[in-house]
């Protein structure tokens, strides 16, 4: 086996064998955030074989304390994180399949990029997609390694289906608001241990030692000095809508999913239109001009205005972020007057 | 009434009898969560059934959405 891996050949519940594994496997990572991006770095050091990152947003300076895949430039130019992360992966090793999709997860989305997956890693920012993630994951029995972070605090586990208890079954109800990277912000050290947990998950399940998985749920907060485990094997329900015995998988069910999402750690509201067609961003920029007291910035991705103190920003898949408010009412609004259904 | 919550000693005032009353008074209730007494988990629906006395061993482990 090559040179670059040859500290983690060295390893040896990984060895020649378990780096063949690697090089055959798909990793599915949905988010290019903080975890995104270190989750992202550490498997493609690895050699996984081929690695697909998806997210929604682009890079923005506040980015740039935590998410390692991303530089100045990326933020100035405002390159979608998919894109600049799947470049600076490519740069960290270009013999393994790297694809990055600027996409907003939902049903159909999470349906399609599932297949063929061997593992899901969650580097999501919200509760709504980990659903998602969780009934696909029970659908297309293909396990997945929950990951969170807020301040100094963070917790990890692994869902592998039809051995573990799933996240519906941990949860409970999805919580409404908490807290968020907006609300009590983030340090890198917590992201950092949260991606190591998820990442060396993933190196267990790639490499098929599935007796090394560590079957409990952590938690800890870096600054306050505390960790710790629970066993949770006993909150797994037989009358799970998503994991018992008559799973109905109810987060695959458009009717249960909301068309506007506040992003986390940003004064953002994203909307998407529930009719899904590819958005002229030509034709918008030539309207848009005719503003008055708006201001026009674009790239081949995406389309910024400035008005009235906010800034849209609209992306080809036909969703748009209102910048400088969580109201969602008066981002709809914003939608409607600038951009249109 | 002394705790170890999440292996810290705390002192909690005594009228914090069961689960629910404590993670009222760490102000946690609407957070979606698991607690642990002295190793075993604690049904969610008993919450308010579930004692905490002198010395027990609690954890508390709440989910968060940022990533």
């Amino acid at each position: 086996m090559k040179e670059r891996y040859s500290r983690q050949i060295l390893f040896s519940p990984i060895g020649e064998k378990g780096q063949q594994k690697l090089s055959e496997k798909h990793v599915l990572l949905i988010g290019a955030g903080a975890l995104g991006t270190s989750n992202a770095e550490m498997l493609a050091r690895a050699g996984v074989g081929k690695i697909t990152v998806v997210d929604r947003d682009y890079v923005e300076w506040s980015n740039l304390q935590r998410q390692q895949l991303f530089t100045e430039r990326d933020a100035v130019e405002r390159i979608p994180k998919a894109v600049a992360a799947a470049h600076r992966l490519r740069e960290i090793n270009s013999e393994i399949n790297i694809s990055g999709e600027i996409m907003d997860v939902s049903v159909q989305e999470i349906e399609e990029l599932v297949e063929g997956v061997d593992i899901m890693i969650d580097a999501t920012d919200n509760f709504e997609t980990r659903m998602l993630l969780n009934d696909a994951s029970q659908k297309y029995k293909v396990p997945w390694v929950y990951g969170a972070c807020t301040g100094s605090y963070g917790l990890s586990y692994t869902i592998v289906p039809g051995q573990t208890p799933c996240f519906s079954c941990l949860l409970g109800a999805v919580p409404m608001g908490g807290e968020t990277c907006d609300t009590v912000g983030i340090i890198s050290p917590a992201v950092q241990i949260v991606a190591a947990y998820q990442a060396a998950e993933a190196l267990k399940l790639l490499v098929e030692d599935y007796k090394s998985l560590r079957r409990n749920l952590f938690y800890f907060d870096i600054w306050q000095n505390q960790q710790s485990t629970i066993k949770v094997e006993k909150l797994k329900k037989d009358d799970c809508p998503s994991c018992g015995q008559a799973s109905t998988y109810p987060n695959l069910d458009p009717v249960n999913l909301s068309r506007t999402a506040v992003l986390c750690g940003r004064d953002t509201v994203q909307i998407r239109p529930a009719n899904k067609k590819k958005r002229n961003l030509d034709e918008l920029s030539d309207r848009l001009q005719a503003v008055e007291g708006g201001k026009v910035e674009g790239n081949t991705f995406l389309l910024n205005l400035t008005i009235e103190g906010r800034r849209l920003v609209a992306f080809q898949d036909g969703r748009v972020l209102i910048h400088g408010t969580k109201d969602i009412s008066e981002a709809k609004t914003l939608y409607n007057r600038y951009i249109g259904g | 009434m002394k705790l170890f919550i999440n292996g810290e000693e705390m002192i909690v005032p005594d009228n914090v009898t069961n689960v629910e009353k404590l993670l009222d008074y760490f102000n946690l209730n609407n957070k979606a969560g698991i607690v642990e007494r002295n190793q075993v988990i604690v049904d969610r629906s008993l919450h308010a059934e579930e004692s905490v006395t002198n010395e027990d061993r609690i954890e508390i482990v709440h989910f968060v959405g940022g990533g």
